[in-house]
């Protein structure tokens, strides 16, 4: 049994030797190295730009601008394409452009023989700009007389707006309380360790290869044969091993410049690679919300309603922009499903960078918004925080009063309960001072979570997965899916292992994405690989079983219907100790026999037409210094319910690294722009505060198992939801601690002085 | 301008004309030892860290003229005839390893901590110390302080 076992991932050897080759670690002879010109300004427009010495200088190959560029815009979004033509992505980009919509725009591009001469040749380039006033507040962006940022938007991407599960006005009306507020997050940046890098060349006059560290390759595919009017089939995009993206490499970023790059100089390789400064601007960032949230309850503390008023900001580009909030506000109603759900969300342009998918992809920032509400709703009907969400978070058996359909599975109040225990919740409420005095002082918080696997019914959701069977018995497992750090190959390798009835360490699974080989999988993202995927691979793992036994049945003389795979070996189904051969005896056959077989593979690619919703909460115990402003996290612990898991180690390490993720939304992370001149103050990652081994407490991570019935072993996703919960529930323990209420991310000693100086506490 | 150096890395002796300009990571990278990685290329994350003479060393900092007479390690020499090292090994053990782009980084810091604090007992707070100049964006370190941990222990028995 290979399924529920911490196994030791597929690439773990080669990434502890460092033979794991990843986009930067191939070259080609006489590859070239392209460089971005990034504007000055954040708002404006090229009025000249001159180039003609930078053309000139000895080993540069071209100089591209505006002026060169296809005129065709496209969409970035890593999104499967819809065929309902109100769910398409917006297209608002061009591979360069004259209008600077955020200060790094890519206004030119440069490629010659060395990073070197393509650094001086940029320094060449003349510019001369018409500056405007950069929007960077929601007052100004949305202003009367504020410029558009993109001609016709009124600088709006787009607006939701819902009411789900009855009439917000009757049951406003049959409220005993009414609680209000209001949250902001702050823009955040994925910091994946490697940059984004892709470089690209041409196998003839027509077809373009591109090696790029993707989440999406298939998807990129799509992507550069749209932004250059090609054929999907004459462009290849290879993915090698990818180091992390966290959702920063689920939009197609650097693909289209360089294909556009070698189609234009003849084919020759053409590398473009982020440095970190560029990277941190120039790809994508997570959305700053501003949430304005009531929460209506009767006298018995029970929610009857939630009502949001929303604004996120994308930025200078929409990619993701019309699709985060919405995500975030349909995947957080499963929290408390009995109320009443209402959201006006509007989503807008600014001369920031833009911001698209990140690690849970709008979810945190709802999330804080609701938690810190419901923790102020908890205490004004003085109810204990843990019994206030006990009471009202989601059973299984609840309907969603957005798709109706009811949550099949629910280990929300059971992860609750578990977190309790886990923190000793009760011992401490019984021990501590009801109300804290002096410089240092102990909270405790929770904050819960929901999330889904996928993105269905909003998105197709397919996956693939090709299993050929070996000459040693071994099998050779292809998925479209996109292992990006994640584990998913590792569990695509053991849920193959189970349905086959073969060893582990006899599953080959190719790593490396290759749209002209792998089959059709849209990629990692939205916490789909499992779920999603693994649907495939079981069917898949089904399918090669069956003809294995099949193909047994032929040599063997005995009834498929009566044996079965197990250990690598052909057994009777009813007394599997009596092996009848070796499936390694079957390949040979299958191989090599003059009269009959041929080579045993299968194949299957099936869209998933389900969501399993995922739960789960933090419980957290913390310090407080109130003279330095600072919080120490004494425990933490996330308890999550994502149904049966598949890889227990792998599944701790996903759910430690959004922990980790998720304390640096809470106490340090912050890009910071001028609010003037629209400038970045911290593109980089001595200042941007990513928490160092130094910032990050011993971590605890603990499930509640459930057995999900849409998916093939029971599995529900882990990925992203463990970024989730953190920050509120880090948020209301400093409450608890202090009794000072904070509303805004991040959560830093600057932060909190402004609010303990307001409550009077310094 | 061109100079030779000569050094060892993991073991073999090379020698090398270099452009005095060049950064020890970039040397590396060029010769193959693609397990030095740059996440950043001026010294923040540690994702090129390097061995000299022992001591954990950002190599994008490090100029290639300056290792001339040292002896260097990477990931790639740690591991003999097929067999991990034990921090190595202890990695894979303790599920530190995710998309692996800061791993041989921190694979060496740690060997380097591991080596220094031979048979002594150390706290959680000397690990992270000790290793709070490589980031990691994926594991949230619980499992690498707990690796580095095993080492030491297994080093103590």
């Amino acid at each position: 049994m290979a399924v529920g076992k911490s196994v030791q991932r597929v690439d773990g050897v080669a990434k502890v030797t460092g033979k794991a080759r990843y986009a930067d670690d191939f070259t080609m002879p006489g590859m070239r190295i392209a460089k971005y010109l990034r504007s000055t300004i954040a708002h404006g427009r090229v009025l000249t730009i001159n180039t003609s010495k930078a053309r000139v200088l000895p080993g540069v190959d071209g100089v591209f601008t505006y002026q060169d560029i296809p005129k065709t815009k496209f969409a970035t979004a890593g999104h499967p394409f819809s065929m309902d033509p109100g769910h398409v992505d917006v297209a608002d980009r061009l591979l360069l452009t004259d209008y600077v919509r955020y200060m790094g725009d890519e206004i030119a591009i440069v490629v010659a023989d060395s990073d070197l001469t393509a650094s001086k040749a940029l320094s060449l380039i003349d510019v001369e700009y018409e500056s405007f006033q950069p929007l960077v507040n929601s007052e100004d962006i949305l202003g009367d007389d504020a410029p558009e940022i993109h001609k016709g938007t009124g600088n709006v991407v787009k607006t939701h707006s819902f009411v789900a599960g009855g009439n917000l006005a009757e049951v406003r009306e049959e409220c005993d309380h009414l609680i209000e507020g209001r949250y902001k997050t702050q823009i955040m940046q994925h910091c994946h360790l490697e940059n984004h890098t892709a470089y690209a060349y041409m196998d003839d006059h027509q077809r373009i290869v591109i090696v790029s560290s993707t989440q999406i390759p298939h998807i990129a595919r799509r992507i550069v044969a749209e932004a250059l009017d090609m054929d999907v089939g004459l462009v290849r995009v290879v993915k090698p091993f990818i180091g992390g993206g966290f959702g920063n490499k689920q939009d197609v970023i650097l693909e289209p410049m360089v294909a556009f790059l070698t189609k234009k100089l003849d084919g020759i390789p053409v590398r473009l690679r982020l440095d970190r400064e560029g990277g941190m601007i120039g790809t994508r960032v997570r959305h700053p919300f501003d949430v304005k949230v009531q929460v209506g309850l009767d006298k018995n503390g029970t929610i009857k309603l939630i009502n949001f008023d929303a604004l996120s900001n994308t930025g200078a580009y929409a990619s993701h922009g019309h699709s985060i909030i919405s995500a975030g506000v349909a995947k957080t109603h499963y929290m408390y499903p009995r109320a009443v759900y209402s959201c006006n969300a509007k989503t807008i342009y600014g001369n920031i960078p833009s911001a698209g998918a990140m690690r849970a992809y709008g979810s945190p920032q709802m999330t804080f918004a609701i938690e810190a509400v419901m923790e102020e709703a908890a205490r004004l009907v003085g109810m204990d925080s843990v019994e206030f969400r006990l009471q009202n978070g989601a059973r299984s058996g609840d309907k969603s009063q957005i798709t109706k359909k009811p949550i099949m599975t629910c280990g929300l109040l059971d992860s609750i309960r578990k977190g309790r225990e886990l923190i000793g919740w009760e011992k401490k409420r019984k021990e501590w001072p009801k109300v804290q005095t002096g410089q240092l002082r102990r909270g405790l918080g929770i904050a819960i979570f929901s999330y889904g696997s996928g993105t269905y019914p909003v998105c197709v959701e397919p996956g693939s997965a090709r299993l050929i069977l070996n000459q040693d018995g071994s099998v050779h497992l292809q998925v479209g899916a996109t292992e990006i750090g994640q584990g998913s190959d590792t569990v695509f390798a053991q849920m193959t292992a189970e349905t086959v009835g073969i060893s582990f360490d006899k599953v080959h699974v190719v790593s490396a994405q290759d749209t002209d080989v792998t089959p059709f999988d849209t990629g990692a993202y939205a916490s789909r690989q499992t779920y999603v995927t693994g649907q495939a691979v079981m069917r898949t793992a089904k399918q090669l079983k069956t003809r294995i036994l099949d193909y047994a049945e032929i040599i063997s003389g005995l009834d498929a219907e009566l044996i079965t795979i197990a250990d690598d070996n052909i057994v009777i189904a009813e007394t599997p100790e009596i092996a009848v051969m070796s499936v390694r005896d079957v390949a040979v056959d299958a191989y090599y026999d003059k009269n009959r077989g041929g080579q045993i593979t299968a194949e299957v690619s099936y869209k998933t037409r389900n969501n399993a919703h995922v739960f789960g909460c933090t419980f957290v115990d913390l310090s407080v210094d109130i003279p330095l402003c600072r919080v120490t996290i004494n425990e933490i612990y996330n308890v999550h319910d994502c149904g049966v898991v598949i890889n227990p180690l792998g599944a701790e390490g996903q759910v430690h690294g959004g922990m980790a993720m998720g304390i640096g939304a809470a106490l340090f992370e912050e890009l910071m722009v001028d609010p003037d001149s629209g400038r970045i103050y911290n593109n980089n990652l001595l200042d941007y505060k990513v928490p160092t081994i130094m910032d990050i407490p011993d971590l605890g991570a603990a499930f509640v198992e459930t057995y999900e019935p849409s998916h093939p072993y029971g599995a529900k996703s882990v990925g992203e939801a463990p970024v989730i919960s953190p920050a509120p529930a880090i948020r209301n323990a400093i409450l608890d601690a202090t009794g000072v209420a904070i509303n805004e991310l991040p959560m830093t000693p600057k932060s909190i002085f402004k609010y303990f100086k307001k409550a009077g506490l310094l | 301008m061109n100079r030779n150096i000569s050094c060892t890395v993991n073991s073999k002796s090379m020698t090398w004309q270099i452009d005095i300009r060049m950064s020890l990571a970039d040397l590396l990278r060029q010769h193959g030892f693609t397990s030095v990685k740059e996440g950043c290329g001026v010294g923040e994350c540690g994702a090129c860290a390097v061995l000299i003479d022992d001591v954990a060393v950002d190599s994008c900092l490090y100029l290639a003229v300056w290792a001339d007479g040292r002896n260097i390690r990477t990931t790639e020499g740690e591991s003999k005839e097929g067999k991990l090292s034990p921090v190595q090994q202890a990695y894979l053990d303790t599920g530190s390893v995710q998309c692996g782009f800061c791993t041989p980084g921190l694979i060496m810091a740690s060997t380097s901590f591991v080596e220094q604090h031979k048979g002594q007992k150390v706290s959680r707070e000397q690990i992270r110390k000790g290793l709070a100049g490589n980031l990691c964006r994926c594991t949230g370190y619980d499992g690498i302080v707990r690796a580095v941990e095993q080492c030491i222990d297994a080093e103590k028995k």
